[in-house]
């Protein structure tokens, strides 16, 4: 028996379908840090923590003329999600029924995904994880009241990581504001959103929530790190007559290798 | 173009797909040369030779499981079949019997990968 253990489902085989499949269309959907950082793993229950490769010297010798330091390693947060859904209605599938009444599934999905995102765009101090946020040294630079402008800031935003030394491809991370902003714009009936994926980033245009804002980074690999142990899986917890309770869970940890490789956009305080 | 065997307008494939295509067309010319490397060893008459042509036959048989070990990372079912398969006791015509009998009907989901996730794993560059 593994750590998930689906086999003490109460739920027939082709329910178990539906809700794999629904929650990895989901999360596809939501999971924006994926889709712009560097994927190490899976590497499963049993991978604990990064290797930094780091020393922390302790001052004191308990033995004199014994130096001694602690390896210093990056954690793996291990995070669980709960829902519960319907018994019956997951049994309905097995007699041809369509539609499954989902939602639980969906909003779990939603949510460990603003999770993994929340630690890779703003960090989470408790987890010892740096968001890319705010390890990026730049100044944030101010977006623009009119969505018509955001081809000259991303212009500009590349020429500061260029001028720092980091090469593309560059990518867009826009928080929902922007991307609504963006995907409505038009100049001379022209779409803002392609005029920028066509002529100004040759790296993905992400939606991605958990921005305020919008960062420009570099996808060239090699400057952020999504280190993933058990990756997103679906386990039992519970059940009774009328109700299962199932949960989405995953580990990880996410580091910043070159923090200058990413640049935050930001609302000015009154916009 | 770094491969001649695309068989669909490069526009229309995924940056997954291409790095995929480089995986699997690696593997390829991997495997053809420790095919080519035997059967020059087999025919060469100089003992010498003979030695450093199956020297390079394991070299690529190196390479060749390196980039299979790639494509089983990006891949759910190369991933699920490799399981199934490698290493597998007893007749390997029986090995899928045996691992389906193993699990419940539960475990078995269709849509998860060999350790119960959904396998979504990197989905870096999509959109």
């Amino acid at each position: 028996m593994d750590i998930l253990k689906r086999q003490h489902a109460p739920i027939v085989p082709e329910a178990w379908s539906e809700i794999d499949g629904e929650a990895k269309r989901v999360l596809a959907l939501n999971l924006a840090g994926r889709k712009l950082v560097d994927f190490d793993g899976p590497h499963g229950w049993k991978h604990a923590a990064v290797n930094i490769g780091r020393l922390s010297l302790h001052k004191k010798q308990p033995v004199a003329g014994v130096h001694v330091g602690t390896r210093q390693v990056q954690p793996l947060l291990e995070v669980r999600v709960p829902f519960t859904l319907d018994t019956m209605e997951m049994d309905c599938v097995a007699r041809g029924a369509a539609g499954l009444e989902l939602g639980p599934v969906v909003e779990a999905s939603e949510r460990i995904a603003r999770m993994e995102d929340e630690a890779i765009f703003n960090g989470f101090k408790d987890g010892g994880i740096t968001g890319l946020i705010e390890a990026s040294p730049h100044k944030p630079l101010p977006i623009p009241g009119a969505a018509i402008k955001y081809p000259q800031l991303i212009v500009e935003a590349r020429e500061v990581l260029r001028e720092s030394g980091i090469d593309g491809p560059y990518a867009l991370a826009l928080g929902t504001r922007c991307y609504k902003e963006v995907a409505q714009a038009t100049e001379d009936g022209y779409p803002i959103r392609k005029r920028i994926e066509q002529q100004i980033i040759d790296g993905p245009l992400v939606w991605a929530p958990s921005v305020q804002g919008a960062v420009l980074l570099s996808v060239r690999g090699g400057d952020f790190v999504l280190t993933v142990g058990q990756d997103l899986s679906i386990g039992y917890a519970s059940h009774d007559r009328e109700k299962v309770e199932l949960y989405l869970t995953e580990s990880f940890t996410f580091r910043v290798l070159e923090g200058a490789a990413a640049i935050h956009l930001k609302h000015s305080a009154k916009s | 173009m770094a491969s001649d065997t695309y068989h669909e307008a490069l526009e229309l494939l995924s940056e997954d797909t291409k790095n995929m295509h480089r995986g699997l067309v690696s593997l390829i010319e991997e495997l053809e040369a420790i095919d080519w490397y035997q059967q020059r060893a087999d025919a060469c008459s100089d003992e010498a030779l003979k030695q450093v042509l199956l020297h390079n036959r394991n070299e690529e048989i190196e390479h060749a499981i390196m980039t299979l070990e790639w494509i089983r990372r990006h891949d759910q079912h190369f991933d699920a079949q490799l399981r199934t398969y490698l290493f597998a006791e007893g007749a390997i015509t029986e090995a899928e019997e045996r691992v389906t009998a193993s699990a419940t009907d539960a475990a078995a989901s269709a849509a998860t990968d060999g350790n119960g996730s959904l396998g979504l794993g990197s989905l870096k560059g999509r959109g």
